[in-house]
C-alpha cells in the first residue's frame, strides 16, 4: 500500500491554502498508510547564497534556540528560527554542505530532513490526520507540496523511514511499492560515496537520483534511469524546486492518477484524494502511462 | 435530479455526501428480497470503493462522478452506470448485468468476470479483462498492457489501441481490436475476421449504444493453442 499525494499551484487561492488542501488529500489516503505520513512543502526562498534547512530532533526537549545560535555564530544567519512540531527550519548564509558537515560532527543526532533554498520537509510515524494537526499544515502557503502516507513493507516504521526522501538540494522522492533490488544498489551508491541513514528501499532510490544528477543527468534523464536500474514496484513522485514529476513502473502495479484544472495540477494515488479538491469535479482526470516521465514546472524558471 | 422521474418508477436519489457508503449498498442488497425503488441516482461518489457491489436484483443505479476501487463487483443483474472515472476492477467478478462507464476504467475493468456486459466509452487502463471468464467487454478508447491475460471465455472489443502483451496466454476469449496492437502476449495470434465475426462485433457495438464505428475494421485475435498448458482435448471445458 502507501499513499502519495501531490499539489501544484497555478493560481495564488490555491498557494495560500496550499497546507490546507494538501492535508486534507493526506487523510483521504490514512487507510493506505497509517504508519507514517510527511509533506515536502515548496516556499519561501532563502536569500541568494543562503540555504534553507529543516532539522529534526527526536528529543522533544530539543533547545533549538541554543543550537540555531550556535549555528548563527559559525556560518552566519540568514532567516528567523521556526520551529514546527518536533521539526525547526532554520536558514543560513552557508553551503548545505558545510553545514550538513558542521552538524555531522557536532551534533549527530540531528538529522537533516531537507537542505535548499525553498523546499521543507516534514515527517513522523503516526495516523495522517494527526500529523495534519500536530504540523499545523492548514497554515502553510506555498507554490507547490507532495505527500505520503506510509504502510511500511521493506523496513522499520520511524521517522527517518517515513516519506519524503530527500534526494538533493530541493528534491524529494516519495513512493508506493517496493524495490527489490535496493540492498545491492546500496552498495553499489556507497562505493560512489553516497550516504544512507536507514535500511529503506526507496531511500536507495533518492540517493540513485542524486547520483545521477551529481554526474550531471537531467531529471528527466534520471528517472528514465530508473527503469532500467530499479527493479521492483513504485509509482514515484519527485519534487523539485519548481515542480514535480511521476513515473510509473512499466508494469504499472501500483496506482496513480493525475488531474489538471486552472487553478491546479493534482497527482494521487487515488482519486478519492483529489476529490477533496475545489473544481475537482470538473477536472480533466487520466492515468498516467507506465514507464512514462510526466513533470509539471512553474513558468517562472 | 427529480426530474428524472419521468416515467411509473420514481428515482432514489442518495447523495453520499450525507448517506453513508454501507447504507446505501445494504438498501441496494435489499431489493433482492423487498420491493423498493428501481431507479437509483447517485450523487458525490467522491472516489469511494466497493460502491453497489454484489447487486443481485434488476435495478438501475446511475452514478453521478468518479468512483473507487471495485466498484459493481460481482454485478448480477443490475445495470449500473458511472458518469466519470472508475478506479480499480469495476465490474470484477460481475455475473451478469450491465455496468457503462462514461469516462476512463482503471487497471483490470471486469478482472474474472463471468457474464453480462461492460462498456467503457473512454480508455481503459492495463489488464482489462484479466482473467475473463464469460464476460463481454467493450471499450471506446484503447486498454493498457496485458490486456486478456488469461482470458478464459468471453470477448474483448476496443475500438481504439491495445498495448503491450494482448492476450498473454489466453485461452478460448475473442478479442477484437480495431486500432494498433502495440505487441502480442504468449500464444496469442491474429486470426481471420469472417463474416460471422463482424455480425458478432455489430451485435456487441450495438448493445454498447455504439454506432459510429464500423465492425469490419476490426482485426480478431485469440489462442493458437500451442502454450504448454493447454491441452486441444479439453478446448471443450471452457
Amino acid at each position: 500500500m502507501c499513499g502519495i499525494v501531490g499539489l501544484f499551484a497555478k493560481s495564488t487561492d490555491v498557494e495560500e491554502q496550499l497546507g490546507e488542501h494538501l492535508g486534507a488529500m493526506l487523510v483521504q489516503l490514512g487507510d493506505r498508510g497509517p504508519d507514517s505520513a510527511g509533506v515536502a512543502v515548496y516556499r519561501d526562498p532563502a536569500p541568494p547564497g543562503a540555504t534553507k534547512l529543516v532539522l529534526f530532533s527526536a528529543d522533544p526537549r530539543e533547545h533549538w534556540e541554543a543550537l540555531v545560535d550556535e549555528l548563527a555564530r559559525v556560518f552566519g544567519d540568514a532567516g528567523e528560527l521556526f520551529v514546527r512540531a518536533s521539526h525547526a527550519v532554520v536558514t543560513l548564509d552557508a553551503e548545505a554542505g558545510e553545514i550538513e558537515a558542521w552538524l555531522a560532527r557536532v551534533r549527530p543526532d540531528v538529522c537533516v530532513m531537507s537542505a535548499g533554498r525553498v523546499i521543507e520537509i516534514y515527517k513522523e510515524t503516526g495516523r495522517p490526520e494527526q500529523f495534519a494537526a500536530r504540523f499545523e499544515l492548514g497554515d502553510i502557503r506555498g507554490t507547490h507540496a507532495l505527500g505520503h502516507t506510509r504502510m511500511a513493507t521493506e523496513s522499520r516504521v520511524t521517522t527517518d523511514g517515513s516519506h519524503p526522501f530527500a534526494a538533493g538540494l530541493d528534491l524529494c522522492l516519495v513512493h508506493n511499492g517496493s524495490l527489490s533490488n535496493h540492498n545491492r544498489l546500496r552498495q553499489a551508491l556507497r562505493r560512489e560515496g553516497m550516504a544512507f541513514r536507514t535500511e529503506n528501499d526507496t531511500e536507495v532510490a533518492a540517493a540513485y537520483l542524486a547520483w545521477r544528477l551529481r554526474e550531471g543527468a537531467s531529471l528527466r534523464a534520471a528517472l528514465e534511469g530508473c527503469l532500467d536500474d530499479l527493479d521492483g514496484f513504485y509509482t514515484f513522485l519527485v519534487g523539485t524546486a519548481d515542480g514535480f514529476a511521476v513515473l510509473r513502473d512499466p508494469i504499472a502495479c501500483k496506482p496513480a492518477v493525475l488531474a489538471e484544472t486552472d487553478d491546479w495540477v493534482a497527482m494521487a494515488s487515488e482519486w478519492r484524494a483529489i476529490a477533496v479538491l475545489p473544481g475537482a469535479a470538473d477536472a480533466r482526470a487520466w492515468e498516467p502511462q507506465p514507464g512514462v516521465v510526466y513533470s509539471w514546472e512553474s513558468a517562472k524558471v | 435530479m427529480s426530474a428524472q422521474a419521468v416515467e411509473a418508477t420514481t428515482t432514489e436519489v442518495v447523495d453520499l455526501g450525507v448517506t453513508p457508503l454501507r447504507e446505501l449498498n445494504q438498501r441496494l442488497h435489499d431489493l433482492a428480497t423487498a420491493p423498493g425503488p428501481r431507479r437509483w441516482r447517485v450523487l458525490n461518489p467522491n472516489g469511494v470503493h466497493a460502491l453497489a457491489c454484489g447487486l443481485d436484483v434488476e435495478v438501475e443505479v446511475d452514478v453521478d462522478g468518479h468512483v473507487g476501487y471495485y466498484c459493481a463487483g460481482m454485478n448480477k443483474r443490475a445495470t449500473v452506470r458511472v458518469h466519470g472515472n472508475a478506479g480499480t476492477g469495476v465490474a470484477e467478478n460481475m455475473m451478469s448485468g450491465r455496468v457503462v462507464v462514461d469516462g476512463n476504467a482503471s487497471q483490470s475493468a471486469a478482472a474474472t468476470a463471468h457474464g453480462g456486459l461492460l462498456v467503457v466509452h473512454g480508455d481503459a487502463a492495463a489488464r482489462c479483462g484479466i482473467s475473463m471468464k464469460g464476460v463481454d467487454i467493450v471499450v471506446r478508447g484503447s486498454v493498457g498492457h496485458l490486456s486478456a491475460f488469461m482470458a478464459q471465455t468471453g470477448c474483448l472489443v476496443v475500438c481504439g489501441d491495445a498495448g503491450d502483451a494482448l492476450g498473454d496466454s489466453i485461452y478460448e476469449a475473442r478479442i477484437y481490436v480495431a486500432g494498433e496492437v502495440a505487441g502480442l502476449g504468449a500464444d496469442c495470434v491474429e486470426k481471420e475476421l469472417r463474416d460471422d465475426h463482424v455480425a458478432h462485433v455489430r451485435r456487441l457495438l450495438s448493445e454498447a449504444g455504439i454506432d459510429d464505428v464500423d465492425p469490419a475494421r476490426f482485426r480478431r485475435f485469440g489462442s493458437a493453442r500451442t502454450l504448454y498448458n493447454f491441452h486441444v482435448d479439453h478446448a471443450a471445458a471452457y
